[in-house]
């Protein structure tokens, strides 16, 4: 309430696409670093979302930061998992939905009407692996695809050690985890394999896939790093977030230019800058051709319907959105997610600005 | 009233008549009420079948019997078998009877027939809060401590076994900490309280006189126990074995997150498996489509299951009852 009274006036009579720029242009007191700006109080209401899992602590950060900017609006945030998100979108269950994976053409006509994908936040899918004495070790997508088919079963396995010269890599068993339940982080590193190790790859992508039978499966990514913790000689994909909290060591992939990059954050948003993102706003990030990225990213996105029917509410998730590819951005880091490109956020933000709120 | 009573009689006939007239009425009422509560329980069941299999049905006419029979279940191939998980259910719910029966016996006779008094009451106390604790602790426990420390357990326990003829498929490798076994002892920790509660009130319905007979032909207690408390409570006991079985195929949490997803349909009690409730829970999330109906699917599978072994149940306790009549 400490703002000045004009800028206040200013805003509330502009939808709040343009209060943001307006804010901005006109120089009031910033928020945050890029100062999107002093905004106009949104009127009480509540705003709920359901879907992934993955990005889900990042959702919960911008939530918390979203509520001081507008302190009236409560958003939550239930996860659930992709599948369900879309489905309690489809059944009017919830404002926005998270999900990991696109809409496939045939549930389209489920939904009540048009609806966006907002992308927000990407991040590294690790391979960690626990071999004792082994701290760095490099794979790359064919040997990766061989590893979790079971078709190299030892950790001294000459397609290995023909990628690790200079590693003592011991004859231990391969343990491989996944995961036990439906989830994003499976469809994208299959997706990946079935992108990068086409001729090797067999079991093709989903967010479940026929693993083999001596596999070992945890629930979630902290029940994949538990197995991967606690058993030498296994090996998992695990989400960046819990790879460090469970301080898992994780391989050095090779990536389509044949440069060998670590899972970073940094490596992670130079994988979105070499893919081409479609006019829907959907992009894979998988395998990216910049010679600079790590090859195994995952996206996720909101979705949302592009014509709204309530215009408090409708008003609110604009706001809520425009904050997650705004300064929401900057949470990114701090919770293991890449930030997305200047060069996608822009066009999330046009997107943004699409939706029809009813006056 | 006796006051009363002298100065103004009321005529015999005509106040039995009005207590009749209110009585019938309360009798109709209560007969409608009690019909609206039965029906509604046949309305729901019939309204959860239905619903269900109508959401199911895609998958079901997709695969055919092959949705019972298959144990191939790739739902990004969009290939749905339920063998696996079916044959899942009930072995874990056979380990977990193997563990809980002999303990709950145990437990109800300890409580009704030797302890002192003052140790019965807290046995039963400490019985019913171990019944109040939610499955998802046990769960926990199961994944975070006990699917740790067993593999090498269970291969101390399994190599030797494995060794004599006969038992080599059983208690074979591999072996998992997250295993039909685990899941079959953590659903154990659920159903000993329910089965022991309900043995332990049919044994204390043994007629004191029998005991006392048996007791007064110079019985141990032991014989006691064999001769007049075991055969007069054999019906009610098993009801409470088929009560826990139903609890143990329907647990979900818990044995979603010991039981190992795997897909194993033999009978090898160290390898990984899946149940037809761990499964849904485990994939729901993410479902949609056709895979979403093919995992309502096995909640049909699972109901139906479920009403079979209560079926049972409800025939075998009541010939058990006529034959001791």
């Amino acid at each position: 309430m400490s703002h000045p009274r004009p800028v206040r006036l200013l805003a509330t009579g502009l939808a709040l696409g343009l209060a943001l720029s307006a804010c901005g242009s006109s120089g009031s007191k910033a928020t945050g670093p890029t100062g999107s700006g002093a905004q106009a109080q949104l009127p009480a209401t509540t705003l709920n979302g359901s879907g992934a899992t993955f990005p889900k602590a990042f959702y919960d950060a911008s939530i918390d930061g979203f509520k001081e900017e507008q302190k009236a609006v409560t958003v939550n945030y239930g996860g659930g998992g992709s599948g369900k998100g879309r489905t309690d979108l489809q059944g009017g269950l919830v404002d926005f939905a998270g999900s990991d994976g696109l809409v496939k053409d045939a549930d389209k006509p489920m939904f009540k009407g048009e609806f966006l994908y907002i992308p927000t936040v990407s991040a590294p899918i690790t391979v960690s692996y626990n071999l004792s004495g082994v701290s760095q070790l490099v794979l790359d997508a064919d040997t990766t695809a061989k590893i979790f088919e079971r078709d190299v079963k030892t950790w001294d396995d000459p397609a290995i050690t023909a990628l690790n010269p200079d590693a003592k890599l011991p004859s231990t068993p391969i343990v491989v985890a996944h995961r036990s339940d439906g989830s994003g982080t499976t469809e994208n590193f299959t997706k990946y394999l079935t992108k990068a190790a086409p001729s090797t790859w067999r079991l093709k992508s989903g967010s479940t896939v026929e693993w083999p039978a001596d596999t070992q499966a945890g629930n979630g990514n902290p029940g994949v790093a538990q197995i991967v913790k606690t058993q030498d000689g296994a090996i998992g994909y695990v989400d960046l977030a819990d790879a460090k909290t469970q301080r898992l060591t994780f391989a050095k992939v090779i990536n389509k230019s044949g440069k060998t990059t670590e899972a970073t954050l940094a490596a992670t948003t130079k994988a979105l800058e070499g893919v081409d993102l479609k006019p829907d706003l959907t992009y894979d990030p998988t395998d990216s051709p910049n010679p600079d990225a790590y090859p195994i990213a995952a996206p996720t996105w909101m979705l949302a319907y592009k014509n709204q029917t309530d215009k408090v509410k409708g008003t609110a998730l604009k706001a809520f959105l425009g904050y997650l590819v705004g300064n929401g951005q900057k949470l990114a880091a701090e919770n293991d997610y890449a930030a997305l490109p200047p060069s996608f956020t822009d066009k999330a933000k046009t997107a943004i600005d699409s939706i029809v709120v009813p006056g | 009233m006796t006051v009363a009573a002298p100065t103004a009689p009321v005529p015999a006939e005509e106040g039995s008549r009005l207590v009749r007239r209110g009585s019938r009425r309360a009798d109709d009422g209560f007969r409608i009420l009690s019909l609206v509560a039965g029906l509604t329980v046949l309305l729901v069941l019939g309204l959860i079948t239905w619903s269900t299999t109508k959401e199911a049905l895609p998958a079901f006419r997709q695969e055919g019997l092959g949705f019972l029979t298959s144990s191939r279940w790739a739902p990004n191939e969009g290939s749905f078998g339920a063998w696996s998980f079916i044959f899942g259910t009930f072995f874990v719910s056979f380990i977990s009877l193997v563990f809980a029966v002999p303990a709950s016996i145990g437990i109800a006779l300890f409580i009704t027939e030797m302890a002192p008094r003052s140790v019965r009451k807290a046995m039963t106390f400490v019985m019913d809060l171990l019944a109040a604790v939610p499955s998802v602790v046990f769960g926990l426990w199961g994944v975070s401590v006990l699917a740790v420390q067993a593999p090498g357990f269970y291969k101390a326990i399994g190599s030797p076994l494995s060794a004599i003829p006969g038992l080599g498929g059983a208690f074979g490798g591999p072996y998992n900490g997250k295993s039909f076994v685990t899941a079959g002892f953590i659903l154990a920790l659920l159903v000993t309280p329910i089965i022991t509660s309900i043995t332990r009130d049919v044994f204390e319905t043994t007629p004191p006189g029998q005991k006392e007979a048996a007791l007064a032909l110079g019985a141990t207690r032991w014989e006691t126990i064999r001769g007049a408390v075991l055969p007069h409570a054999r019906a009610g006991v098993i009801g409470a074995v088929l009560l826990g079985l139903g609890r143990a195929m329907g647990e979900t949490i818990a044995a979603a997150l010991v039981i190992g997803s795997g897909r194993e349909t033999g009978l090898q009690l160290f390898a990984s498996g899946d149940a037809l409730a761990a499964r849904i829970a485990n994939e729901f999330g993410e479902a949609t489509g056709p895979w979403r109906s093919a995992l309502i699917g096995l909640g049909v599978v699972l109901f139906v299951l479920t009403i079979l072994v209560n079926l049972a149940a409800t025939a075998i306790v009541s010939s058990a009852g006529r034959r001791r009549r």
